[in-house]
């Protein structure tokens, strides 16, 4: 069970799986059951990386293009400040959704950490949970 | 459709009462017809002609943008449509055998469905107060049929209880409804709701618990015929000599509770699942071809828009090819309704006031997940009796949708093996399109064992990899639409945005056709009182 540090309440297992239950959706390709939101299981900031984040970010952290683009994490200078990348994560930006909802403050950190020292980019030092829970 | 010169059709006469009479009689006429009443969509618009020459530059030939170039067209306007695809529709969609779909990180699925069969990844039913879609779909002749949200023969399931196996939805909601009806009648009776009911009314509610639940003379829900007549039999009736009818055994209330297969009952009981509900025959996209097809010297394919600019003048437009890139090119006109999704319009250059740009910056879009799986042959109609509706499971493929057409064909068919949305759908994104599909075989075949041995072959759309739309749809929260909402929707100069994201009606292609009338009717009056 995964603990929630953001001040939802932690879940019995039940009340996930009758979250799990609830009809798909309230609009046609869309509109999610409103709450809870199920939280990830990954832990590590590698699984979270590629079971999360890869899906937009891509595995190489290139970003890709479209209509529109992915930004690149990859040589990313915004990712100098671990603050920056963990307001992102957290409260989202422009398209991109917040996971604020979905990560713990430990899992936040633990991305933003696997992602700052890799992909081209070199910087030092990890951002601890607490800094992430100041943020939210 | 009947002739309407020969009989004139509802909409027809609609239309005739508000050329003599006004917009204001017609909607009048509507609604004493008890047609308007249901639905924001106020019956078929009709601007009056703008000055001559005066034109608009559509951009993005979806739903929204389609409504509202065949509108401003029809009253005289000088139209262009730019669009990023080489399709009409944007997400208006079906994948057939056949087609090609690379997303964003390059994984190219070729679909290899047989002839006849297809999924939609987008939007896939219509509920019929849905007045909007519905008139243009009516107006382009396409074809609908009945779309099942609920199917009583269907299965709920949980890989937690009743061991794993799969329950009918019938006998999930007559237990419930039993046991609860149960329960509040045995309150009734040990006087538990003597002060908020009067005796009357206590009787009234004990006939009306007995009917609803199934309960037996005694107020209980058990096994018997009575309860049978909603769950099912062990040996249903039957002809001649045929053994006598035995009921079915009810599940337990706490087993029941704590299933939470309860939560599915709902499904069909929002008011955009309740029945009567549409599809297009041949799939959703279907509209958007019609619609392409109705607009078609006006439409402009593989126009990818990178910069938006308006002045005292106008508004130019420049785009790129969307295959090849290369040379920069110009669109202009007098107007402009952009139907780019958010998720595109947050990333291109256009010179709007600060309220507008911050409600397109504000906006997250949702992901979402559907996979098509087809399979040798309908097993799920031919040894488990189920006709179109829907599974819902607690694994991560969520639903199963059966499809709607073509039933007791001896061919093959195509179900919809996975529609997520949240957690689900963002893992799904990180995965290949072969590991989507894998995953909704998995779950699948722990509902239904036939699976390994009848598939065939899938295709899997995430929405945040669809390299025009960058997810689903718009996700509005509460405060952003208390913040944004309005900035979003106003007229911004010569320009006005249009979509399911400037409508109420987040995700439904009803959002799209009244965004879109609604914006062609503000810009209307605009041009009218320059």
């Amino acid at each position: 069970m995964i603990k929630i540090a953001n001040g939802i309440a932690p879940r019995l297992s039940i009340a996930i799986l009758l979250a799990a239950l609830a009809p798909p959706a309230r609009a046609d390709t869309a509109a999610p059951a409103p709450e809870p939101r199920n939280p990830f299981e990954q832990q590590a900031g590698a699984e979270i990386y590629n079971g999360v984040c890869q899906g937009c970010h891509m595995p190489d952290a290139r970003g890709a293009s479209g209509a529109g683009a992915y930004p690149a994490l990859a040589r990313d200078r915004n990712l100098e400040i671990a603050a920056y990348p963990v307001a992102i994560v957290l409260k989202g930006q422009k398209a991109m959704p917040g996971f604020g909802n979905y990560f713990t403050d430990e899992q936040i950190a633990n991305v933003v950490n696997y992602t700052r020292p890799r992909f081209g980019n070199h910087y030092r030092g990890k951002v601890p949970p607490a800094d992430v829970k100041a943020m939210r | 459709m009947s002739d309407p010169a020969q009989t004139p059709s509802r909409r027809s006469l609609f239309q005739m009462i508000g050329t003599v009479a006004g917009s204001a009689a017609m909607y009048h006429a509507m609604t004493v017809l008890g047609h308007a009443a249901e639905s924001p969509f106020n019956g078929p618009i009709k601007l009056s002609a703008p000055p001559p020459g005066t034109s608009v530059l559509v951009l993005g030939a979806g739903i929204a943008g389609m409504v509202a170039a065949m509108e401003l067209r029809d009253a005289g306007y000088r139209v262009q449509v730019l669009e990023y695809n080489n399709r009409p529709g944007g997400r208006n969609w079906s994948l057939y055998g056949g087609d090609v779909y690379t997303e964003l990180g390059g994984a190219t699925q070729t679909v290899r469905f047989d002839p006849g069969q297809y999924i939609n990844p987008g939007p896939w039913r219509i509920p019929y107060h849905h007045q909007g879609i519905l008139h243009y779909v009516n107006r382009l002749n396409v074809a609908l049929e009945p779309f099942t949200q609920v199917n009583y023969n269907a299965y709920v399931h949980s890989t937690k209880m009743f061991g794993g196996k799969p329950v009918r939805y019938r006998e999930v909601q007559a237990d419930f409804h039993g046991h609860v009806a149960e329960l509040l009648a045995k309150c009734t009776r040990q006087n538990a709701l003597d002060q908020t009911l009067s005796k009357e009314d206590r009787e009234l509610l004990l006939t009306a618990l007995k009917d609803w639940g199934a309960l037996d003379a005694n107020y209980e829900y058990g096994k018997n015929l009575i309860s049978a007549e909603r769950r099912g039999y062990d040996i249903d009736p039957g002809g001649g000599l045929d053994p006598e009818p035995a009921p079915s055994e009810p599940r337990a209330m706490s087993d029941m509770l704590r299933s939470g297969l309860w939560a599915a009952i709902g499904a069909g009981h929002s008011y955009d699942m309740q029945s009567s509900i549409f599809q297009p025959k041949g799939g959703m996209g279907q509209i958007g071809k019609a619609f392409g097809k109705a607009l078609e010297p006006l439409i402009q394919y593989n126009a990818k828009v990178i910069d938006i600019h308006q002045d005292a003048g106008g508004v130019t437009v420049a785009y790129v090819d969307s295959r090849s890139g290369g040379e920069r090119r110009t669109a202009t006109a007098d107007w402009c309704v952009c139907t780019i999704p958010a998720s595109i319009l947050s990333q291109i250059p256009m010179n709007v006031g600060g309220p507008m740009r911050a409600a397109i910056d504000h906006l997250p879009y949702m992901a979402s997940l559907k996979v098509g799986l087809q399979f040798k042959r309908r097993f799920w109609e031919e040894d488990e009796c189920i006709y179109g509706g829907h599974t819902y499971t607690n694994q991560s493929n969520r639903v199963i949708g059966y499809p709607m057409w073509d039933y007791f064909s001896k061919g093959k068919g195509v179900l919809l093996g996975a529609y997520t949305f949240g957690r689900e759908a963002f893992i799904a994104a990180a995965r290949s399109p072969e590991q989507r599909i894998e995953d909704a075989l998995e779950c699948g075949a722990r509902i239904h064992p036939q699976y390994r041995a009848e598939y065939e072959c899938g295709v899997a759309v995430a929405w945040h990899r669809v390299p025009w739309a960058l997810g689903c749809a718009g996700e509005w929260s509460d405060e952003g639409r208390e913040q944004h909402y309005n900035n979003l929707c106003a007229l911004d100069g010569r320009i006005i945005l249009a979509g399911e994201h400037a409508s109420r009606l987040a995700a439904w292609q009803e959002g799209s056709v009244t965004s879109a009338l609604d914006a062609v009717e503000r810009l209307h009056k605009r041009v009218m009182n320059a």
